[in-house]
């Protein structure tokens, strides 16, 4: 659409912006203010870049960042594939779509807190459902009970890992499938029956016809769900607290420990702008990479 | 294909799974939870719901938490309409920088500005109450809401504006008459967008909070550390945070899945 030139505009604009930068620019101020102070009881003295060098040295912050990397990409790997495939599978219209989308956008909707308590009971070793089944599943193929459980989540890091990424699978899969059966929706009946004509195999329609008109809202997914998964916090700090040991701690757990925990401003600021900084950069890349492809 | 039925019935049963299990622990007793393993109440209790309509610290938060949300809502959703208007209607100086801008407040993590949030709101002298909160979430709301609403807007043609205009409709009355409605389905999806991501969050409404305008989270673990472990309570709390989503869901069963592609990211 071709928009007229009006600054007047900016009146229109100004009540989000005034909203939004009281929230965003004044404790980011904040937050950059303590990453280059050091305080000493109630005195501050600029030090610098000292608190960055510090933090990004930090073996705690390396593993932290590591965990993150590790958990952000596995649940990519997992969510984007699985809700494209069920997307694929869910019928473009009639009483049976209705239903599929009712159910499945209800994980979304549950507090965050709330998911992580039910996940916690769910996979429970000897109580919870999840943890009840494979527990008797491994005693069925030789597992020795006497010898503890084989699956425990509140001491093996292996199973904590697997929960937690179950967890999020359950919770946040079904923002992919929305996502792509939107993309779905928005293409013609007509490419379809040119591609039947054509003798177009299973494959070359999705290749060629489906996923071209998902591109767009697959972006705004991988976007969404690497921001959000990077963000994560509430979800595993309920589930595991970060453990067994540091096992499940990520950037944002690992954050709040320092900040709330120990009291330790400058380090947790630092922390915290390095952070902001990454997300926005893997943002910024993919959002121009995928939108220059989009140009060709 | 005559067995399409089957993936999406094995992923609903996998994501109904987790919550049916929460329902079957809320009509147990804690001490029937703890003693093991059952797929249904041995002795079906209402007990646990009981506790929670009648204690004041238990439905109290939830009377919280819908206060916030709603009152986030309202704020969002007016002051990002004339925002989507100007962003999807004119050019001025900055639009895009600004754009871009807001959406990278979608991107802050909640954990980087937990702190500095509790001092901005303690200066401002809003702290435990539910205002800080409605406030606080705007910071990742109106983003949101100026995103899916300019992508509603821009599919308006805009002769119906210069018509109106014409006609001798003054701007506000324009706004309010005509192109309301006509965007009406596009406010819906926006609205339940924020009651979602606002009822979701839990980090920041903790924090701001104390006794007063406790939300229904922080009652839950507070709960939970207090009084033992009472999984039964537990579980009825997080059934009952369950139903608002899912009747708020029902009325817009039909705009979901739109409503999440609009926009330009």
């Amino acid at each position: 659409m071709n928009k007229t030139l009006n600054h007047r505009a900016w009146w229109m604009v100004l009540p989000v912006l005034i909203l939004v930068a009281m929230n965003a620019v004044i404790p980011l101020m904040t937050v950059v203010n303590f990453s280059v102070q050091e305080e000493f009881y109630g005195e501050f003295s600029f030090v610098g870049l000292q608190w960055f060098a510090d933090t990004l040295a930090d073996e705690r912050f390396q593993n932290a960042l590591i965990r993150q990397l590790g958990f952000t990409f596995t649940i990519l790997a997992i969510e984007i594939p699985l809700g494209i495939a069920i997307a694929l599978t869910i019928p473009r219209s009639g009483v049976w779509a209705s239903v599929c989308l009712v159910l499945m956008a209800l994980p979304l909707l549950i507090p965050w807190n709330v998911v992580g308590a039910m996940w916690n009971i769910y996979a429970l070793p000897d109580i919870g459902f999840l943890g009840y089944t494979l527990n008797s599943a491994a005693g069925l193929f030789g597992h020795d009970p006497a010898s503890g459980p084989w699956f425990d989540y509140t001491q093996e890091p292996v199973a904590a890992w697997f929960t937690v990424v179950l967890m999020d699978v359950w919770h946040w899969t079904s923002l992919v499938v929305l996502l792509a059966y939107a993309g779905l929706q928005s293409i013609d009946n007509a490419y379809y029956q040119a591609a039947r004509i054509d003798g177009a195999s299973r494959w070359a329609v999705f290749r060629y016809i489906q996923l071209p008109k998902m591109k767009h809202t697959l972006t705004i997914a991988v976007l969404l769900r690497f921001m959000d998964s990077f963000m994560i916090y509430t979800e595993p700090s309920v589930l595991t607290g970060g453990g067994p040991g540091n096992s499940t701690t990520f950037l944002s757990i690992d954050l709040v420990k320092v900040a709330l925990g120990q009291q330790d401003l400058g380090n947790a600021a630092a922390m915290s702008i390095i952070y902001f900084l990454m997300i926005l950069l893997v943002s910024w890349l993919f959002y121009t990479l995928t939108m220059q492809g989009g140009k060709k | 294909m005559r067995t399409r039925w089957i993936v999406p019935t094995l992923y609903i049963l996998f994501l109904m799974l987790p919550i049916y299990w929460l329902l079957n622990m809320s009509f147990k007793t804690t001490n029937e939870i703890l003693g093991g393993f059952s797929m249904f109440p041995a002795e079906f209790t209402v007990e646990s719901y009981v506790k929670i309509f009648t204690d004041p610290t238990w439905y109290s938060g939830y009377i919280n938490s819908i206060i916030y949300v709603v009152i986030n809502m309202v704020i969002s959703v007016s002051v990002a309409l004339p925002a989507a208007y100007a962003f999807s209607r004119y050019r001025f100086l900055g639009d895009k920088h600004l754009f871009f801008w807001l959406l990278t407040n979608r991107m802050a993590p909640p954990a980087v500005f937990a702190l500095p949030f509790l001092q901005l709101y303690s200066t401002m002298g809003l702290l435990d109450t539910t205002l800080a909160v409605a406030l606080a979430h705007c910071l990742f709301n109106i983003p949101l809401a100026v995103w899916i609403l300019e992508g509603f807007m821009s599919g308006v043609p805009k002769e119906i504006d210069e018509t109106a205009y014409i006609d001798g409709y003054s701007f506000p009355r324009f706004f309010v008459k005509i192109f309301m409605p006509l965007i009406a389905s596009g406010i819906g999806v926006t609205a339940f967008f924020c009651f979602m991501f606002s009822w979701v969050e839990m980090l920041l409404a903790k924090t701001l909070t104390t006794v007063q305008a406790k939300p229904i989270a922080a009652v839950m673990t507070k709960t939970a550390s207090t009084s033992g472990y009472e999984l039964g309570l537990l579980a009825a709390a997080g059934v009952l945070t369950i139903i608002p989503g899912a009747i708020v869901i029902y009325f817009v069963r039909n705009y979901i899945a739109k409503g999440f592609a609009m926009g330009r990211v």
